[in-house]
C-alpha cells in the first residue's frame, strides 16, 4: 500500500521496519519531521529509544553507545549539526561501529540558511572528521528512494561495521511522494556480534577502543581499515544511468539535482539533443567505472551540483585528463527549474557541437 | 592461614603505569573491590575516559568502550537505555567532565539517566602535563596559569556536586578522597552506595574522588596527600551532597 509522506517521516518509518531501536538526534531545520515521527513511532516499539540530546555531540555520542550495546541506531542532522557530529563518526570508523546518521543537507557555510543545497559534498566523501576514514555515502533522489536507502544503510553499516551516511537536502526531506514499505519488519541479521558489549558473562571482557599508543599498531590499524575501504569500493558502488546509450553528452549530478537534470533532459530529448546521464547512487564509493566507460564513446560530460562544484573533483579523478567537462553550479540553496537548466545544458551541447565541426 | 589482602578478580593481573603517589590505582582497586563484593563483573559496562586514565581497560576487568574526550556521559546514556539491565559506569577526570564535557553530564544528571560517574578531581590536566583545570583552586600554579589562578582571568573552581545537585535528575552525589586509610574506607561505601542507587533506578549517581597528583602538583606523595586535607578540601568539602531514598 502507497502512503503519502514526507521524506524525513519515510526515514523515520523505513528505519524503524529495517529494525532500528535507538534515535537521538538535536532539532535543526530542515530535518524536524524526522526526530518527531520517530519520538511518536519508537514509543510503540518494544525497546524503543528516543533522546532529544543537549547537542549534536551528545546524539551521536549516544548513538556510539547504543551502537556498542548491540541496537541498530541512528541520528539525523542538517549542514551545521552534522559538522558537530564528525568527532563522533571518526569514533565509530575508528572503532569500527554501525551507524546510521542523515545529513538533509542545506546553504552553507556557516549558519547558511534552510534551502536545499549540495555544498556537504565533500566533507561527507572526504571523511569528514579527523584521521585516516571513509564513510560509506549514500544519495537517494525520491521519498521511495530515502526509504529504500534507509533499510540499505543500516545493513551496509552491519556488513562492513562503518558508518554510514544518507546525504539528502531540505527538498528531499520535505517534499511529499507516495512511498511503499515492505510490509514485514525486518529481523536484523548480525553475522559478527563479537564486538557487543553486554557485561563480561561466561566470556572474557571486551574493549572496544581507538587508542592505539604503538605507532606500528596504530598503522596495522589503519592498514585494516583501508582494506575495509577497499572492498566496499569493489563491492559497493552504485548508480543509475538514463538514456546513455546514443547520448553524445552525458550529464552527471546527483540527489535532488539529478531529478531537475532528468527533467530537463527530457526537454532537450524532444527538442532532439542526444543528452543522456549518469547518477552516482554511491557518492562513496564513487561510480568510477561507470564514468570511465561512457568515456570512451562519450567526450562531453556536463557536471550539475548546487555546490559550486564538489561532486566536479571526482568527476575529474574518473576522467584523468580525458573527455571534457562543462559544469553547471547553484549553490546556497538555490534550486534552479528544470526549464533553466536545460536552457544551460543546450548551450553548451550546441556549442561543442560546433567546435566538433 | 587466612588470607587477608588480595588482588580483586575484577582487576586485571597488571601493573600499574601511574605515577608515584598517584590516586588513580587506589580508585581503580576500590571500584574491583565493590564490583566482586556486590558481584556484578558480569554485569558492568564502564567508559573510560581521554586522560590518564584513558588505559583503565588495561587494568578494570570488565567490559569497556572509549568514548571521545568529555562525551562519557553520552556513551554511557546510549549503553544504558539500550541494556537497563545492566550496570554501566564511567571514569571521568576533572577536564574531561567538568570542562570539555559539562553539557553532557549535567544533562545525563538532569534527566537522571541511571549511570553512575566517577570523578576523579585532582584540580589539574594530568595527562597533558599539568595545565589549568576547571577545578584548579584560585592561587594555584599550573603550566597556563604560571602566576596562579585568578578569578578575574579564569574563574572559579567549579563545584560539580553542588552544580549537579540542584537537578531534578541527580540522586546520589557524594565528594570523598583518596588520601588516606580512613579517606579510603569511605571512598568505598560511596562507590557502593552508588551502585546501589543505579541497581534501584532511583536516579543519577556520581561520586568525586579527591586524587592527588604529585608529578603535577610538584609535591612529594605525602605532601600531595596533606595537601588534599588542608587546602583542596577546604575549596570542595568531602561529604554527602545529596542522597535520594534508595
Amino acid at each position: 500500500m502507497k502512503r503519502l509522506m514526507s521524506g524525513n517521516s519515510a526515514i523515520g518509518e523505513a528505519a524503524v521496519l529495517a529494525g532500528c531501536t535507538c534515535y537521538f538526534g538535536y532539532p535543526i531545520t530542515p530535518q524536524n519531521e524526522l526526530p518527531e515521527y520517530l519520538a511518536k513511532r519508537l514509543a510503540e516499539v518494544p525497546g524503543g529509544v528516543f533522546i532529544q540530546a543537549e547537542s549534536e555531540l551528545s546524539a551521536i555520542n549516544m548513538v556510539l553507545g547504543a551502537s556498542v550495546a548491540g541496537a541498530r541506531a541512528m541520528t539525523s542532522s542538517s549542514s551545521p549539526g552534522i559538522s558537530l557530529k564528525q568527532e563522533g563518526i571518526s569514533f565509530l570508523a575508528a572503532q569500527e561501529l554501525p551507524a546510521v546518521i542523515v545529513n538533509m543537507m542545506r546553504g552553507g557555510p556557516g549558519m547558511g540558511n534552510i534551502s536545499p543545497a549540495q555544498s556537504d559534498y565533500f566533507q561527507a566523501t572526504r571523511g569528514g572528521g579527523h584521521g585516516d576514514y571513509r564513510t560509506i555515502v549514500l544519495a537517494p533522489a525520491s521519498v521511495q528512494e530515502l526509504a529504500d536507502m534507509t533499510a540499505r544503510a543500516f545493513d551496509l553499516a552491519d556488513t562492513y561495521r562503518t558508518p554510514v551516511m544518507i546525504l539528502g537536502d531540505g527538498m528531499l526531506g520535505q517534499m511529499m511522494e507516495p512511498v511503499t514499505f515492505p510490509s514485514k519488519k525486518k529481523e536484523r541479521q548480525l553475522a559478527h556480534a563479537d564486538y557487543v558489549l553486554s557485561g563480561a558473562a561466561g566470556r572474557p571482557s571486551r574493549r572496544i577502543r581507538s587508542l592505539i599508543l604503538d605507532p606500528k599498531e596504530e598503522e596495522e590499524h589503519n592498514w585494516k581499515l583501508f582494506r575495509k575501504y577497499q572492498r566496499i569500493e569493489q563491492l559497493e558502488v552504485r548508480h543509475e544511468t538514463f538514456l546513455l546509450d546514443d547520448a553524445v553528452m552525458a550529464v552527471i549530478a546527483y540527489g535532488t539535482a539529478a531529478r531537475i537534470a532528468r527533467g530537463a533532459i527530457k526537454r532537450l530529448r524532444e527538442e532532439g539533443l542526444k543528452i543522456g546521464m549518469i547518477r552516482p547512487i554511491s557518492l562513496w564509493p564513487f561510480p568510477v567505472k561507470i564514468i570511465q566507460q561512457t568515456a570512451r564513446h562519450i567526450h562531453d560530460f556536463f557536471v550539475f551540483e548546487m555546490s559550486t562544484g564538489q561532486m566536479l573533483e571526482d568527476v575529474k579523478l574518473a576522467l584523468e585528463g580525458s573527455g571534457y567537462i562543462h559544469f553547471y553550479g547553484r549553490p546556497g540553496g538555490v534550486v534552479p527549474t528544470p526549464v533553466e537548466l536545460s536552457r544551460i545544458i543546450s548551450r553548451h551541447y550546441h556549442q561543442s557541437q560546433k567546435r566538433k565541426k | 592461614m587466612k588470607k587477608v589482602y588480595t588482588r580483586p578478580k575484577s582487576l586485571k593481573d597488571a601493573p600499574f603505569h601511574y605515577c608515584p603517589g598517584c590516586g588513580h590505582s587506589i580508585i581503580h582497586r576500590l571500584i574491583a573491590e565493590v564490583i566482586d563484593e556486590m558481584e556484578l563483573q558480569e554485569k558492568a559496562i564502564c567508559v573510560p575516559p581521554a586522560g590518564c586514565a584513558v588505559l583503565a581497560y588495561d587494568y578494570i576487568d570488565v567490559d569497556m568502550v572509549e568514548a571521545p574526550h568529555g562525551r562519557g556521559a553520552a556513551v554511557a546514556t546510549g549503553i544504558k537505555r539500550v541494556r537497563p539491565e545492566n550496570l554501566v559506569f564511567s571514569y571521568q577526570g576533572d577536564g574531561d567532565l567538568a570542562a570539555i564535557g559539562t553539557a553532557e553530564t549535567f544533562h545525563a544528571a538532569n534527566r537522571g539517566e541511571l549511570i553512575t560517574i566517577f570523578f576523579v578531581n585532582n584540580a589539574v590536566y594530568g595527562m597533558t602535563g599539568g595545565q589549568m583545570a576547571p577545578t584548579t583552586l584560585l592561587g594555584q600554579k599550573t603550566t597556563t596559569s604560571p602566576a596562579g589562578r585568578n578569578a578575574a582571568r579564569d574563574g572559579h573552581p567549579i563545584k560539580v556536586c553542588e552544580v549537579l545537585a540542584v537537578l531534578g535528575g541527580s540522586a546520589y552525589l557524594e565528594r570523598v578522597a583518596v588520601n588516606q586509610p580512613a579517606a579510603i574506607k569511605a571512598a568505598k561505601k560511596a562507590i557502593a552506595r552508588a551502585f546501589q542507587h543505579q541497581l534501584k533506578k532511583t536516579g543519577f549517581s556520581l561520586v568525586e574522588i579527591l586524587s592527588p597528583c604529585p608529578t603535577n602538583w610538584k609535591m612529594s606523595p605525602v605532601e600531595s596527600c596533606t595537601w588534599i586535607d588542608e587546602v583542596m578540601s577546604r575549596e570542595f568539602p568531602l561529604g554527602v551532597i545529596k542522597d535520594s531514598k534508595c
